[in-house]
């Protein structure tokens, strides 16, 4: 019997950003104990307890005597998943929060919509996912779905932390919003092109603030990710109205300025709606001025690099996440999990109260060239990496034994029904469709 | 009705006709302008999803379109030769394509649609006519195989003629790529007429069973795939260092002890399985047992194969190339040879020969004094020339062509004239094929298509763009390029990736080795890949994405 012993109740709710996710487990003769402060904590020592049980050439279950205490290192540990530009059917969502919990990822980043597809079923705007989705009755997320997600997620101690990234990267936005998208001008006349969300209108203030009031509603995590990178100028630079704003406002022709008045007003929105925000690099690096509790998402690799920009980040006192070394999209040849694993997120210069404010990251796999073919070999094992260098201790570093124990649980993931993919080469007792 | 409506239809048709034959669009893998396609678009809804891959030689489509019944609709063979009309391997292939054409939707759970709810005549029949049936239904495909087909699509009976059965198989596959679905469950074939045969006749796919075990399942998936596609040969590269899979009948122990457990072997009735799964898709299987080196595997379970290596005067313990000096050796695989000879029915077998470490003949004392003996000084390739000479020999006195990699080449061994050399390094290949057709020997390339190195983007551009006769050589020597190879070395795939891996990616190789040198396009190629690719969806190959955007039919099975 193992004994399991949570000191906080809790089973209803969600998990966060605080939660606390340590947990013991004893493994003698004749008791097995796993104590834990939160069920999240117990959930944890159960994956680990599960991990240890082995079957001998007999058949027999058996498990070693053990002592664990265990606790994570960083408190954001997630996975970005990209439903834009290739939807992703449901069962694959549900299977990657489990694989997740195999590894104690414990945030589900849902980069839910973008340029080439709006698949979020709104109920204050069905416009967007009508017109905006690749197809409007098989290729988006209904409400039962999202809750679906939010369910298995929470069962599994994952939170759920949705994107709706603008004012860039909204291009799906603009068939089911008339007007919400800049129209772009040749000379004198529209061009029948859209740029970014048109920052100079009230109704997009008035569209974006339903929007993420509905967000807020839907998902229950105290923080919302509102995106804010790669915003395109050209589109507002051709357009008369805006250079009119421009002038108005005392902008010039820094259109950075322009971009951080929408942020600053989409920052105002979200937290007068009493959720906390997440934002990529670029807010920062504009100097937009955030709220002290904003968290900065690092992903750019150079310019500055990356290890720079958190110093940078924490110096200015604020949170951060890593992701830049972490973009599992960019497939290579070769073991390229090791270059994942070696990455340190605090190897920069700066105090300890700096270095607690990296907060943790996230491996992420972007859709330009993933869908539910080839998603689950492409993150498995490889984004186990990266888990393992957001939970273990710092020290944990050698690459040797990384390469055994990771083999070894992708055979177990195998055995899970997972179709992780090999490290190299080698076997499994039982292989994927033997 | 039903009827009245046809005849009126009929009589509207020919009113029509000279009017639909100025729509007609000649395409003789011709050149198409197409506006940039921002990056960003979902394909599946600006692409016919009759689009083709290959692309035939030549290819006459008009608009005028044909319906299909599900229920009525036949596929009836014909053949040319007085030897009968019964062919399992064609009755195999109707069945196939009858699924993979009306399977996937389900026509038949939603009833039969009254055609004349559509002003299409129908499309009754496809008539397989085949000059000569044998020995194609009942025997293996060959280098010199004809997959010609000429097929013309029309009402009321289509016609698909080929000179062999091959042809037959290419030709349906086509016109399995010609019959769409539209958006109200209607079966749809536009009139066309087709004229096609592949540019090269060798377009393999390599495997390799043994850095990775790949279960049998995932053969043949790929053998379903590589026909999708036209590819005609599997090159299975079954054994290599790390594992020997491949359950021999006299030497029971290589597998035994050389395979990675014993559920990671192939039987001799597995063996037979993808055998006959290849042929009735027109594809050979040509068998890899590559030697002198990447054979570690290979003593494990054959004592005294490999060379031992020496340090000073002590044995290291630990092995390396077969050993080129000893009988045993040669007696070994004279009847390892002779039992692979039968195994396997294509008339090549490929013996590899790449990639020989001299390191450990260099330190074996035997070895040094053998090279003394025979006059080879230090010239250790030499010793391997000598040694490949022998397994050529053995091989050729079982009436087997075979296949080697570039290096017995390079190192100046003695080749029979029909010895089919692969050109597989991938610094200055164009360089390497010259002299490899210069001296008179037939080549295949694959140098440029190693798909197991992977990268981010879309690089199926980058092989799709490879032109293998961009090489300085006379006309006569670049005939001797007979096709070329897309390999999925294994260090880092199997079963759980090696479709997405392989597919669509391999596609592009596919084209290049099928269609005219002209069709080059890349835009043009993108859409109809992207097509393609849903369509390998369809059959139930999971293909990864060419690029951003959907499948009408990838969300089911939610």
């Amino acid at each position: 019997q193992l004994l399991v012993s949570v000191a906080t109740p809790g089973c209803d709710g969600f998990p966060s950003l605080d939660s606390k996710e340590s947990y013991q487990l004893s493994v003698s003769e004749g008791s097995m104990l796993l104590s834990a402060d939160t069920v999240w904590g117990a959930l944890r020592g159960l994956e680990t307890f599960s991990q240890l049980v082995g079957r001998d050439e007999n058949g027999m279950y058996y498990i070693n005597q053990t002592e664990i205490v265990d606790f994570p290192r960083f408190p954001h540990r997630g996975l970005l998943l990209d439903t834009s530009r290739h939807y992703l059917p449901l069962r694959a969502i549900l299977e990657t929060l489990d694989v997740m919990a195999y590894n104690k990822f414990n945030v589900f980043h849902w980069h839910i919509v973008d340029d080439p597809s709006f698949p979020y079923e709104s109920s204050t705007f069905p416009e967007l996912s009508k017109q905006g989705a690749f197809d409007a009755v098989t290729h988006t997320y209904s409400a039962s779905d999202v809750r679906r997600v939010l369910e298995h997620a929470r069962l599994r101690g994952i939170r759920v932390l949705p994107e709706f990234d603008t004012p860039g990267h909204s291009l799906s936005w603009g068939p089911g919003a008339p007007g919400l998208l800049t129209p772009c001008y040749l000379g004198k006349s529209p061009s029948g092109t859209y740029g970014p969300i048109n920052p100079i209108l009230n109704s997009t203030y008035e569209f974006v603030s339903s929007l993420f009031k509905e967000v807020s509603t839907v998902f229950p995590d105290f923080f919302l990710h509102i995106g804010g990178d790669e915003v395109d100028f050209t589109c507002w630079k051709s357009n008369p109205q805006i250079s009119a704003f421009m002038k108005e406002m005392g902008f010039g022709e820094d259109y950075k300025k322009l971009e951080s008045y929408y942020i600053q007003r989409l920052l105002d929105i979200v937290s007068s709606i009493g959720k906390g925000s997440i934002v990529w690099q670029e807010v920062f690096d504009n100097g937009v001025k955030v709220r002290p509790d904003t968290i900065i998402h690092v992903w750019k690799e150079s310019s500055p690099p990356y290890l720079e920009e958190l110093a940078n980040v924490t110096r200015a006192g604020y949170p951060a996440l890593l992701s830049a070394p972490w973009y599992l999209n960019r497939i290579s040849y070769g073991q390229d999990w090791m270059a994942a694993y070696q990455v340190e997120p605090l190897k920069f210069e700066g105090s300890p109260e700096q270095k607690d404010r990296v907060l943790g990251g996230e491996a992420c796999m972007w859709g330009e060239y993933v869908d539910v073919t080839n998603l689950t070999p492409r993150l498995w094992p490889r984004a186990g990496a990266v888990a393992e260098r957001l939970w273990s201790n710092a020290t944990v570093r050698d690459l040797q034994d990384a390469y055994l124990r990771l083999a070894d649980f992708r055979c177990k993931l195998l055995g899970r029904g997972v179709q992780a993919q090999p490290l190299y080469t080698g076997y499994c007792e039982h292989e994927f469709g033997g | 009705m039903g009827r009245a409506m046809g005849l009126v239809g009929l009589l509207l048709g020919l009113f029509l006709l000279p009017a639909v034959l100025l729509s007609t669009s000649f395409r003789h893998g011709a050149l198409r302008t197409e506006p940039e396609l921002a990056e960003w678009e979902p394909i599946s809804d600006t692409v016919p999803e009759d689009s083709l891959w290959p692309l035939p030689q030549w290819l006459r489509t008009s608009r005028r379109q044909l319906q299909l019944a599900p229920g009525r609709f036949q596929m009836v063979l014909r053949t040319g030769s007085s030897a009968g009309t019964a062919c399992g391997l064609l009755q195999d292939a109707f069945r196939r394509y009858y699924d993979y054409m009306f399977g996937h939707s389900d026509w038949g759970k939603r009833g039969r649609r009254p055609l004349g709810a559509r002003a299409e005549p129908e499309l009754l029949q496809l008539q397989v006519v085949v000059e000569s049936l044998d020995p194609g239904c009942r025997g293996y495909p060959h280098l010199g195989s004809s997959e010609a087909y000429h097929l013309t699509v029309t009402e009321p009976v289509a016609v698909l003629k080929a000179d062999e059965v091959w042809g037959a198989l290419r030709g349906l596959e086509t016109f399995s790529q010609l019959v769409h679905e539209d958006d109200y469950g209607s079966f749809l074939v536009n009139e066309s007429e087709i004229d096609d045969f592949p540019r090269f006749a060798h377009r393999g796919i390599l495997l390799d069973t043994s850095r990775h075990y790949l279960p049998l399942k995932s053969i043949l998936k790929n053998l379903d795939a590589m026909a999708f596609n036209k590819f005609n040969v599997l090159h299975w590269h079954v054994v290599d260092d790390q594992s020997f899979p491949y359950q021999s009948i006299y030497f029971p122990e290589l597998s035994d002890k050389g395979a990675y457990s014993y559920n990671h072997i192939y039987t001799p009735a597995d063996v037979r399985l993808v055998i006959e799964y290849a042929r009735s898709r027109g594809i050979r299987v040509i068998p890899e047992f590559d030697t002198p080196g990447h054979t570690q595997s290979w003593g494990k379970g054959q004592k005294d194969l490999l060379t031992p290596c020496y340090n000073g005067q002590q044995p290291t313990g630990s092995f390396g190339p077969v050993n080129p000096i000893l009988n045993t050796t040669y007696d070994f695989m004279t009847k390892f040879f002779k039992e692979i000879s039968s195994v396997f029915p294509d008339a090549y077998i490929h013996l590899g020969g790449d990639e020989v470490n001299f390191d450990c003949w260099k330190s074996n004392p035997e070895v040094k004094e053998f090279m003394k003996k025979q006059g080879f000084g230090t010239d250790y390739a030499k010793l391997e020339s000598y040694y490949i000479q022998k397994i050529l020999d053995i091989v050729s006195s079982y009436n087997k062509g075979y296949m080697v990699w570039q290096e017995v080449f390079d190192n100046k061994a003695q080749l029979k004239p029909d010895t089919v050399v692969e050109v597989w390094m991938g610094n200055n290949y164009a360089h390497e094929l010259s002299s490899v057709t210069g001296a008179g020997f037939t080549a295949i390339l694959a140098a440029p298509w190693y798909l197991d190195y992977i990268s981010y983007g879309q690089d199926w551009k980058k092989y799709y763009s490879v032109e293998p006769l961009n090489f300085p050589g006379s006309e006569e020597q670049k005939k001797l390029v007979i096709g070329g190879e897309a390999c999925l070395w294994g260090e880092f795939v199997d079963a759980t990736n090696l479709t997405p891996r392989l597919w669509p990616r391999a596609s592009a190789v596919g084209e290049r080795l099928w269609s005219s040198r002209n069709v080059t396009n890349l835009q043009d190629a993108y859409e109809r890949l992207s097509n393609h690719r849903c369509r390998m969806l369809r059959r139930g190959i999971a293909a990864e994405p060419v690029f951003v955007g959907y499948c009408a039919h990838e969300a089911r099975g939610h």
